[in-house]
């Protein structure tokens, strides 16, 4: 996957980047016109399909509304990179398929606009304006083959049936 | 190397002599939570999965709490929504309008959790039961279809920051100023992926509401879950409330913990946490002079009994400030009932305060007290992020019951110790 980057500070959490007011919308298309507009009401009119959001340390502290990770995957983003997640938008992050990489140095170092690429399977973070190469720590393999299944609904179908 | 109280319940729910903090495991659930804003969403997703019906009747809770009573079209939707897939699966414990109350009062209040237990729920504060020596701790709506469906959730087994409480507050002080000084301390991510495991002689002196505060913010420290040891007080509270069987598990001696905080309690003054962040905290005595619009006090985090006559006691025989609108939210009916009996309410609304039904409400920004922009809000809840109680620059300022109360009175952020004189 390979994009143009979006980035933000620290602790930004799942109320800015869905704000409650908005949470009894039942309509993804519609919810996500609303992804991170109290900090920055350019994004949904600028992201574009396959771009990477790139943020500091504890992405998505707050509520454990899967509404966030939901929003920022249907607004086109293929991948966030951060110092650290907090943990509830981590584990909603892989259950629903959208992938996210830990890597201090990459989100420290990428800028606004930069364009990276990233291998998932090697954990290989490339800022392609920069030219520097980077490795975030891989998934265990139970994690894997969740996103794989393209979240955790579609791996408890598959092992149900089984 | 000995296991935390938190590791010991995971592995007997996993069915394993022993885990290790970085072990993933599967554990097998005694409660899957979920509300009016995180069910729909998992009604959704439970469908795709394909089974008829959920995992044990008994064992799945759904409390509409956030939009209800339904604020406006949408809202009545979603909890349509759940109530009727409530009713389909035969769920004991869809609690409606008359009987609900804020879910993490609601939920101990009921009997539903127990020292031992393992629980989920698609909310964050969740953890609030670790107050009574469960495992208990937010996750997402996917994770509450596939526990509904299956009775099981896949855990990373947490290494635990060990707080030990020596001393006893002092006058005014309460549980929310002992987790507002901790988080400040340690700062919003300071427990980030790990358990708050409380012990100490500093434990005995606080009372379950004061734990069950303290716990319920673990999360906003990062936090997995907080957890406190069972004592006496704890066995009394699950006898007046269970319905079921619980267990006792204890830390080994010979653990090992990331870090070790200690906390005197005789130390601690009222505290304040600032705009936008729950670590911007500062003592009563260095607030400054903040004028304010609004206080909320209520919530999962102080919206219980105790909450309630600390106020009461502040706001007896005063005034709410003119310029100042304040609104008080038992959690559940049944400290509305207590509440009432007692004549709190009476109380506030001799005030001048307004008493609501049991919600949300404000909390989130959801309705009933939104903060219009510029505005300031001192809350007795438990996030002051960017929007969280209405627009975007409003500013929402985090605190105890007892200073809430004293700062309706004087219309800025005051301690009760200025307003009780
Ligand atoms: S009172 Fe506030 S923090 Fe607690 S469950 Fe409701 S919205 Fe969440």
């Amino acid at each position: 996957m390979k994009g143009h980057v979006f980035k933000y500070q620290d602790n930004v959490d799942t109320d800015v980047i869905i704000p409650a007011r908005y949470l009894n919308i039942a309509d993804e298309k519609e919810l996500a016109a609303h992804c991170m507009e109290d900090i920055d009401k350019d994004f949904v009119k600028q992201v574009k399909n396959g771009d990477i959001l790139v943020a500091g340390k504890n992405f998505g502290c707050g509520s454990s509304r899967e509404h966030a990770p939901l929003v920022i995957k249907v607004s086109g983003i293929s991948c966030i990179i951060a110092e650290t997640f907090a943990r509830i938008f981590y584990r909603n992050a892989i259950n629903i398929g959208l992938p996210i990489l830990e890597c201090p140095e990459a989100a420290a170092e990428i800028r606004q606009g930069d364009e990276v690429e990233v291998d998932l399977e090697s954990g290989s973070i490339r800022n392609l304006t920069q030219g520097k190469t980077y490795r975030a720590a891989s998934f265990p393999a139970f994690m894997q083959e969740i996103m794989k299944a393209d979240g955790l609904i579609n791996y408890v179908k598959g092992q149900v049936k089984a | 190397m000995g296991m935390t109280m938190t590791q010991k319940i995971l592995a007997a729910h996993a069915g394993l002599e022993r885990v290790e903090a970085g072990q993933l495991i599967k554990a097998k659930l005694d409660l899957v939570l979920g509300n009016d804003v995180t069910t729909p969403v998992a009604v959704h997703e439970f469908e795709k999965i394909g089974v008829c019906c959920v995992f044990d009747k008994k064992k799945v809770a759904i409390v509409p709490d956030h939009f209800t009573p339904n604020k406006d079209i949408k809202s009545a939707e979603q909890n349509k929504l759940i109530r009727d897939f409530a009713r389909k699966m035969e769920i004991e414990n869809y609690f409606e309008i008359g009987q609900m109350g804020i879910e993490h009062a609601l939920i101990p209040e009921k009997g539903l959790v127990v020292p031992g237990d393992v629980v989920i729920g698609a909310d964050s504060h969740t953890c609030t039961y670790g107050a009574l020596g469960a495992f208990s701790t937010g996750i997402g709506s996917t994770d509450m279809a596939v526990g509904m469906a299956t009775g099981e959730a896949w855990f990373k087994v947490p290494e635990a920051v060990k707080i030990v409480l020596k001393g006893k507050m002092g006058p005014w002080v309460s549980g929310k100023d002992v987790i507002l000084h901790l988080i400040g301390m340690i700062g919003v991510d300071g427990a980030l992926y790990q358990s708050m495991e409380y012990c100490g002689e500093g434990v005995k002196a606080l009372s379950i509401d004061d734990r069950f505060t303290i716990a319920n913010m673990a999360i906003e420290a990062g936090a997995k879950n907080g957890i406190f040891p069972v004592d006496e007080k704890t066995v009394d509270y699950v006898k007046a409330h269970a319905v079921k069987p619980y267990a006792v598990y204890e830390a080994d001696k010979d653990t090992e913990y990331s870090r070790v905080i200690e906390i005197d309690l005789a130390g601690i003054r009222p505290t304040v946490a600032f705009p936008h962040l729950p670590e911007n905290t500062r003592s009563i005595d260095a607030v400054g002079d903040v004028p304010i619009d609004q206080v909320v006090i209520g919530s999962c985090t102080n919206g219980r009994l105790e909450d309630l006559r600390v106020a009461a006691h502040v706001l007896k025989g005063r005034k709410v400030h003119p310029r100042v609108r304040t609104i008080v939210f038992p959690a559940t009916q049944k400290i509305y009932l207590e509440a009432m009996r007692e004549g709190l309410l009476e109380i506030f609304v001799e005030a001048g305060a307004a008493v609501s039904t049991p919600t949300c409400g404000p909390c989130l920004g959801g309705h009933m007290g939104i903060l219009a922009k510029g505005e300031r809000a001192v809350a007795t809840t438990n996030r002051n992020f960017v929007g969280r109680m209405g627009h975007p620059e409003s500013e929402v300022y985090l605190a105890s019951p007892a200073v809430a109360a004293a700062s309706a009175i004087t219309g800025r952020i005051s301690s009760p110790e200025e307003v009780m004189k």
